[in-house]
């Protein structure tokens, strides 16, 4: 049987979870309706507490909705038990069993199902091949590296060949270089397995790169849902338009570009050093990154960065600058609610 | 190595404390134990002749240090697997996240407040056949209850005892496993359900093997606690019933006042060392024995 046979598209609609009784009740997420669609790399993208593990855990069958609907493929699973909704899931810790050996730690899911022995050797050698794990298969995960635990992790998740695989931060507990390189590998991965894969993230790099589309959450709520290059370029929110990006846009406060109602965001990028411009500020710090500037400069709008190329005639410490962007660059949000006005 | 030699002083100087109470209170008795194992004493202690190293080897075979030797085996066999089920069974069910469970986890920990001659007291009432309230409502079914009472039949007595001693040990056994439970990570258990895996795989393949070093640590001081039971045989047999010496254990041989040693210091001093050794053998085999079994963690 060829790895991502399945199809199952994942619909959640009005998906709500609260914890705690009374006072103390909680709402993790709140009405939340996505459609996932089949063979998607689906991100789920916010700060931390916003409630995307939780929603995740919910398409899991490892928390029960409070209210709102659970589908996967064509079927209702709110009440169906995690084994049979053909799931796999990758964990933030790997969740190794720290007893058993690579090898067993990647049967353990077939073996639970009843899988014969010889099956179950075939198919876990199959996972290891794909994943690179055929010399580790005797080791314990304490004698692995960090990054050949994430690979276990996989190799356990992608062994059953589920429909969706659901991810939480599984690239967290990794340095820097490594957590480059697995992006990639499990780009990879989902291109030649094509599954249903979501994914839930707060950084932002990692859902800019691998993801099909990003759904951002804040505060339990679904700030926008869209392609990693639309959500850059056309926020739905003010706190999309900061979440995303690096160093995030600049909102400026309301009136200084602008109307009283509106608050107007210009990305790094956008904002120019222009004579005459309307931001007048003064520079507070020059940050050379090789292959670009940031601009840092205190104005009476706040603290605003520039992204400049390292070629640009750059001012010195301590210099009044003017700074303003195109028109078409600005984004405009709604003072109070903070939604996109164009 | 200069540093290390530089270190040396306030090291040793720190160590004192620990060293002090050490010395004081285990090295020295034991020096002396070992010392009076091989010497043949009059009622003072004082006057003492040398009987020679082999003494040890005369107790070890001796009818009476045998008889305790089985007696302390027998109670170790009924007492620590029957005390670890009960421990792990307990922490389990105290592990699950329900209402009020906090009042149940004070209740089953409680015994670990509970002294040995508490615990004993307990069931001495319990099991009386006049006035024991376990008499009064399980005669019907166990007719010793009544007549002749369990601590007074020669075949009950030490499981009687046994029952005494799983009880009294119960809380201590619970506080250690719960604390094991509640490190191993909630991750293993999502993933095994998420697997597929039910209750009772969940338990074999994660519970389990994850309370290894608790498991481990019960056992071996379970094992001890038993090797060394004495106030429970004291206040409940003294060693009897009468003169059936079915609960003698080999602590009781060596300081109940029932026992044939009695008097005897060399004799009772031989005896202990050979019970301590037989403690060590004892940890020892089980550290070697389930050492390779034992997970700790990643």
């Amino acid at each position: 049987m060829a790895y991502g046979a399945h199809v199952a598209q994942v619909r959640l609609e009005s998906v709500t979870k609260r914890f705690g009784e009374g006072d103390d009740q909680v709402t993790a997420v709140d009405a939340v309706s996505l459609d996932i669609h089949d063979h998607e790399f689906m991100i789920l993208l916010g700060p931390s507490g916003c409630g995307k593990s939780t929603l995740l855990r919910m398409v899991a069958g490892l928390e029960d909705p409070t209210s709102g609907d659970v589908y996967i493929g064509e079927e209702w699973v709110n009440n169906t038990q995690p084994k049979l909704r053909d799931i796999a899931m990758v964990f933030q810790s790997y969740a190794l069993y720290p007893h058993k050996t690579v090898r067993a730690n990647i049967e353990f899911p077939l073996k639970v199902r009843g899988v014969g022995k010889a099956e179950r050797a075939a198919e876990a050698q199959r996972a290891a091949d794909v994943l690179g794990l055929t010399d580790y298969m005797r080791r314990k995960p304490g004698q692995l590296s960090g990054g050949q635990r994430q690979r276990v992790a996989l190799a356990r998740a992608i062994v059953r060949n589920p429909a969706v695989f659901l991810m939480d931060e599984p690239l967290s507990n990794l340095d820097a270089k490594l957590r480059g390189d697995t992006r990639a590998e499990l780009v990879d991965l989902h291109r030649r397995f094509d599954s249903t894969f979501i994914y839930v993230t707060h950084d932002q790099v990692e859902a800019m790169t691998m993801g099909s589309r990003v759904a951002v959450l804040n505060a339990g709520r679904l700030e926008q849902v869209g392609t990693p290059q639309d959500v850059y370029d056309f926020p739905a929110s003010a706190f999309v338009a900061q979440f995303i990006g690096t160093p995030p846009m600049n909102l400026l406060p309301p009136g200084v570009l602008g109307t009283d109602d509106v608050q107007v965001g210009i990305r790094p990028e956008h904002l120019l050093l222009t004579p005459g411009g309307r931001l007048q500020a003064t520079v507070t710090q020059i940050e050379h990154l090789g292959h670009e500037v940031l601009l840092h400069a205190e104005s009476a709008a706040g603290r605003l960065v520039a992204r400049l190329a390292p070629s640009a005639a750059l001012p010195a410490m301590g210099d009044s600058v003017q700074l303003d962007a195109d028109a078409q660059h600005m984004h405009h949000f709604d003072a109070t609610t903070g939604v996109r006005v164009s | 190595m200069k540093r290390k030699l530089r270190d040396l002083p306030p090291a040793l100087l720190m160590l004192v404390p620990s060293l002090a109470l050490l010395g004081v209170w285990t090295i020295y008795p034991l020096a002396r134990a070992i010392d009076y194992g091989h010497k043949r004493c009059d009622s003072t202690f004082r006057n003492c002749t040398d009987a020679g190293w082999d003494r040890y080897s005369q107790v070890f075979q001796s009818k009476q240090f045998q008889d305790a030797l089985m007696v302390s085996l027998k109670l170790a066999v009924m007492t620590v697997p029957i005390g670890l089920v009960l421990g792990i069974g307990l922490a389990v069910l105290a592990d699950k996240h329900l209402k009020g469970i906090g009042i149940f986890r004070t209740i089953f920990s409680s015994t670990v407040a509970t002294g040995v001659a508490v615990a004993s007291l307990v069931w001495f009432v319990l099991l009386q056949p006049q006035i024991g309230v376990l008499a009064d409502l399980l005669s019907d079914w166990f007719p010793k209850l009544k007549n002749p009472g369990l601590l007074n039949d020669p075949d009950t007595a030490l499981p009687a005892v046994a029952l005494s001693s799983i009880w009294a040990s119960l809380g201590f056994t619970f506080i250690i496993m719960m604390a094991g439970l509640q490190s191993v990570p909630r991750d293993l258990y999502e993933s095994a359900y998420v697997d597929g895996a039910g209750s009772f795989r969940r338990f074999t393949n994660v519970t389990l093997p994850m309370l290894t070093p608790s498991i481990l640590f019960v056992t071996v001081v379970l094992t001890t606690r038993a090797l060394q039971s004495y106030g429970e045989i004291a206040l409940l047999t003294q060693g009897g019933p009468q003169s059936t010496k079915a609960t003698t254990t080999i602590p009781y041989l060596i300081y109940g006042n029932n026992s044939v040693i009695h008097n005897d210091i060399g004799t009772k001093s031989a005896a202990a060392v050979l019970l301590f050794l037989l403690c060590l053998v004892f940890a020892a085999l089980q550290f070697r024995g389930f050492g390779k079994r034992v997970h700790y963690g990643n």
